[in-house]
């Protein structure tokens, strides 16, 4: 078993649980409680990962990262090293491959909040920022943990963005998807299923977790 | 000591329906009533900042809310108001205690708790403080939402049939609560509803809202037992609305009379603002007509008809019996009555009608 490539893996899909969770909340507000006519063009933004092949989105992003785009030379001009193939640029790769896992469950529990909880309490002296820490946050909790279990889970999945923008370094971009492929491209079958084995288990449970979290919704009231 | 409301507003919701209301509430209560969909909740919202109208005017005392001319739009969480929701919109999540003290975040903890407190214990849920709304009996969750609503003093109080859900006896009791609270504050509360009980319970002055329109506005009395709006006299429920013509004048006497379209049965009624030989529909509750079996005389009452039995009903308590006398004619009696006088389908009665039970509606 590759316990690197799993650590690796592991290692990752927690800085981008962490990172969607910082920018998927901002975003999920935005897409629920705005009222812009363009609204519907970010949220076909947001969920284009979905339905694009991973190779376009990684060929994608190893352009823009790569070392004549304007983010690869301030990266090297920062950092003194190329941004493409390095671990940095997976965590950038998976943060945008993982982002409608990141957004949609929380927009979803969002939106679930009965609309007048916000309006009793704006009337009762609450800003904007009281209300989202005290109210709406609070409410769906359920919504983000499920996001960002389902952020983890996808993360630890993913293969062809990886692929494309990582490469195959050992220790630095091999994932544990990859080192699968690899084991079963050198007919190492049984290698290859043991650490299958383990991403098959790991995410059968997150997706428990997930539907376990989203079968009681606390957001809708029973009384409301 | 409590300020005027005064609300002006227009404001157009969808292409078919459209606010347009123009009132002053002075400290009390001001009833809105109306039916689902006739504006009253809108109002309320535009009062409270929720809803931004497109014109107008609302200023509580010398405060302008909202001026649609200079452009002036005070947020919600600026406009001092009490607002409890029509299903009260508690945090489900805070116990009620943290729902009280929510709007006193500014408040240092210890006011805060000694405000709430206080409050709870005068709207009797001061044994329930530290549980959820889920956990709670729906008659203290809405005394949960009013002491939320008035625990931050505010300088009017904007009620979205609270009530409605509740059965009579407790909502007499929230309903005297709330009265003995606002007797020491005394600002303008505006209760809406579509209950007639709770125009009466509660009511000092009530408006009647109709199609985003006011239709009518005096004390409960005027408007509920003198309707002159046939709308109103609907939802005040005035059973029989009768289409007639006004054959009579006798301004000397306060009385007229009018024809029933379709017959020759005369009824007098009290005088109107009608021309003879206008139109003008008569309003009478079921209640208020008397039915015998024989030419009843020796009686004050100046309506006294022939007519004939189409059908019976019962109905709880009530025996609906509908009356024809060229024209249906709705009449409420108590089924012991009905079986003393034997009335059944076919029987020939006659119907006594005060003139003062006969409301010509005259307003548009």
């Amino acid at each position: 078993m590759d316990w690197t490539a799993i650590v690796l893996s592991l290692r990752l899909a927690a800085l981008v649980s962490a990172a969607l969770l910082v920018i998927g909340l901002p975003i999920a507000y935005w897409l629920t409680f705005s009222s812009s006519r363009w609204r519907f063009l970010f949220e076909s933004v947001v969920a284009l990962p979905l339905v694009l092949p991973p190779t376009v989105l990684g060929f994608y992003l190893l352009v823009a990262l790569g070392s004549r785009s304007p983010v690869g030379r301030a990266w090297t001009a920062w950092t003194g090293h190329g941004l493409a193939f390095t671990f940095e640029a997976l965590v950038i790769a998976s943060i945008l491959y993982s982002l409608p896992f990141g957004v949609q469950p929380v927009a979803a529990s969002f939106a679930q909040i009965d609309r007048s909880l916000l309006d009793a309490s704006a009337i009762l002296g609450a800003g904007r920022l009281r209300t989202f820490w005290r109210i709406i946050l609070p409410l769906s909790l359920n919504g983000i943990m499920a996001s960002a279990v389902l952020t983890f889970a996808h993360t630890l999945g993913e293969f062809g963005v990886v692929l494309m923008v990582g490469g195959n370094l050992p220790g630095i971009t091999r994932t544990v998807s990859i080192a699968i492929y690899d084991e079963v491209q050198s007919f190492n079958l049984a290698a290859a299923h043991q650490t299958a084995v383990v991403l098959l288990v790991f995410s059968f449970a997150a997706l428990s977790i997930v539907y376990a979290l989203l079968r009681k919704p606390w957001a809708v009231a029973p009384w409301a | 000591m409590g300020v005027n409301l005064a609300v002006r507003v227009r404001t157009r919701l969808s292409p078919q329906f459209r606010l347009d209301v123009d009132f002053d509430a002075a400290p009390g209560v001001t009833i809105v009533f109306g039916e689902s969909g006739s504006g009253k909740s809108t109002l309320l919202r535009c009062v409270a900042g929720l809803t931004q109208p497109d014109e107008g005017l609302i200023r509580l005392g010398d405060r302008t809310l909202f001026d649609a001319s200079t452009g002036v739009t005070v947020a919600p969480a600026r406009r001092r108001i009490g607002f409890v929701f029509q299903h009260l919109a508690l945090f489900p999540h805070l116990t009620a205690a943290d729902n009280i003290a929510y709007g006193m975040a500014r408040l240092p903890p210890a006011e805060r708790r000694d405000r709430t407190a206080a409050i709870a214990k005068s709207f009797r849920i001061g044994h329930l403080l530290e549980r959820r709304p889920g956990e709670i009996s729906g008659g203290e969750r809405q005394r949960v939402g009013v002491a939320r609503s008035l625990v931050t003093d505010p300088e009017i109080l904007l009620l979205d049939e609270p009530l409605s859900a509740l059965d009579h006896h407790t909502q007499s009791r929230i309903i005297a609560d709330l009265r003995q609270w606002n007797d020491a504050r005394r600002i303008p509360i505006l209760y809406v509803t579509h209950s007639q009980r709770e125009v009466f319970a509660l009511g000092e002055r009530a408006l009647v809202l109709q199609d985003g329109v006011i239709i009518a506005d005096g004390t409960p009395h005027q408007v509920m037992e003198m309707p002159s709006h046939e709308h109103v006299a609907q939802l005040a429920g005035f059973e029989n609305l009768l289409d007639t013509v006004v054959v009579t004048r006798r301004p000397e006497a306060g009385v007229m009379v009018c024809r029933l379209a379709g017959t020759s049965v005369d009824l007098e009624t009290p005088l109107a603002d009608v021309e003879q030989g206008r139109a003008v529909r008569v309003a009478i509750r079921a209640g208020d007509i008397l039915i015998g079996i024989e030419r009843p005389h020796g009686l004050s009452a100046r309506n006294i008809v022939p007519a004939t039995i189409a059908s019976l009903a019962r109905q709880g308590a009530v025996m609906r019996v509908e009356a024809s006398l060229g024209v249906p004619l709705e009449v409420h009696v108590t089924p012991a009555a009905s079986e003393e006088l034997g009335l059944r389908a076919g029987l020939a009665v006659w119907l006594v009608i005060k003139t003062r039970s006969c409301r010509p509606m005259t307003a548009i």
